[in-house]
């Protein structure tokens, strides 16, 4: 993984995420350490992502690493027009490492293929963003003990969310069971369901959202976007469809844990927070931990 | 008959025929092959009757042989051509276009937020489907099927 950029979950092997995921397990033990010493991190924020951009650069600080970046596209030389290829070179040069958010899908890949020092993607538009990925699996992990054999249910926006995707493709390495529940147009893509009947993965798809949560090891909730409806009366109806409340939980697993990628608008109603089955605030803190895993992972340091 | 098909083609001594190329293709052919750029003697003809395709084209090139690799590159606009090798009048082997794994810099990315049709890159893709030819983008991962595949060069 030394020297090797982080573009798409897909990047890395079983193997390797799983070395990932007990590194993030040693750095949660040791949070704070010296060994980015000296090291420049390049944080380029092309487009505002506030939880994603404090998360890495909480994990650089804590080990002692210094970032130069910007948080914006408006205050970086994009505004006089300089291209994604000359920003990446010569950013390149002043760093040992680019973590990088852009609105353009595939430019993460393409930075990749154009810069000196390995780039980390921390989104590319609708397409990838593997460090949420393996934030996700940590906090499965962790919870259940184990990647293997657990029951995952799927909740919201199956269609456009990139978290949901990314999520399936790395959890297929670790033998699950998907129940995927949404509304008939933020169904999970075919070209997703083909690459799970290839794998030979068990999948079930649902329209309600019923008591069949009984038997989930992980609830993953995703928030239904009011941009994906062209019609806001079916908005307003479906986002108050899929909404997990306190009383849902009485008669789950003691071992469920509830995740969501954050941030949420209704879909998981107040009353869970107080839950003990709900993840999603630690799950962010995980995100911390598993950046410290990744980055000290690229750079060779552990 | 076999009068009327001389009359179509005249024949070239040495170097490659390819026919059987749909006719609304002939010039992306050209294209993709770069043959405009060549200083071999090159005759086409287009709009020919074909029972397999309507109207083909077909190209016939002197001295000019063609490497696999480089000939697989008009697999999208030509799926079904056929290359007639010739030496000295004959025919002395028939190829098909074979279906290459990679496609770099020929046809665009069907997603308007990819970052190749917003940044000079070159387009990379992965051939996914042998048969019905369908391009997985190797930036922006998302597909390109047969009907969207849009030619660039």
């Amino acid at each position: 993984m030394k020297n090797r950029s982080l573009v798409s979950i897909d990047d890395y092997s079983k193997e390797e995420i799983n070395r990932i995921l007990d590194l993030a397990e040693y750095f949660e033990e040791n949070p704070n350490q010296k060994i980015l010493e000296g090291k420049v991190i390049a944080s380029l924020f092309f487009e505002p992502s506030t939880r994603t951009r404090l998360s890495f650069e909480s994990a650089v600080n804590k080990l002692g690493g210094r970032i130069i970046g910007f948080t914006d596209s408006s205050t970086s030389s994009v505004t006089k027009g300089e291209s994604l290829n000359d920003t990446i070179r010569t950013v390149s040069k002043y760093s040992d490492l680019i973590v990088m958010r852009h609105p353009l899908e595939g430019s993460a890949r393409f930075a990749s293929e154009v810069s000196d020092v390995p780039v980390i993607n921390a989104g590319d538009g609708a397409n990838q963003h593997p460090t949420q990925t393996l934030l996700d699996l940590y906090s499965i992990k962790k919870t259940q003990g184990t990647l293997e054999n657990l029951n995952v249910f799927l909740v919201g926006d199956l269609k456009y969310g990139r978290t949901v995707h990314s999520l399936l493709i790395a959890l297929s390495n670790f033998n699950p069971v998907f129940n995927f529940i949404s509304h008939e147009k933020l169904r999970i893509p075919d070209e997703y369901k083909l690459i799970l009947d290839e794998l030979g993965v068990k999948y079930y798809e649902h329209s309600e959202f019923t008591d069949i949560i009984s038997k989930a090891d992980i609830i993953y909730m995703t928030r239904v976007q009011k941009e994906r409806f062209s019609d806001p009366v079916e908005y307003e109806k479906t986002k108050n469809v899929y909404v997990l409340k306190n009383s849902m939980l009485e008669n789950t697993k003691e071992n469920l844990k509830i995740l969501h990628p954050l941030p949420r608008v209704n879909e998981i109603d107040e009353d869970v927070d107080d839950n003990s089955k709900a993840y999603y605030f630690t799950q962010a803190l995980n995100g911390v931990f598993t950046r410290q895993a990744i980055i000290s992972s690229i750079l060779g340091l552990k | 008959m076999k009068e009327n098909k001389k009359l179509q083609v005249s024949a070239i001594k040495d170097g490659t025929v390819i026919d059987h190329i749909p006719a609304k293709n002939l010039f992306k052919v050209i294209r993709i092959l770069g043959l405009m750029n060549l200083e071999n003697q090159v005759t086409f003809g287009t709009n020919l009757d074909s029972q397999k395709l309507g109207k083909k084209a077909i190209i016939k090139l002197s001295n000019k042989f063609f490497e696999d690799e480089e000939i697989s590159k008009i697999i999208l606009v030509a799926p079904k051509a056929r290359l007639n090798i010739i030496k000295n009048y004959e025919v002395i082997d028939k190829k098909l276009v074979s279906v290459p794994d990679k496609i770099i810099g020929i046809a665009k990315c069907v997603n308007p937020k990819c970052v190749t049709n917003h940044e000079k890159v070159k387009t990379k893709f992965k051939v996914l489907s042998k048969s019905n030819v369908a391009l997985k983008c190797l930036y922006c991962e998302k597909i390109t099927d047969e009907e969207h595949i849009e030619i660039i060069i």
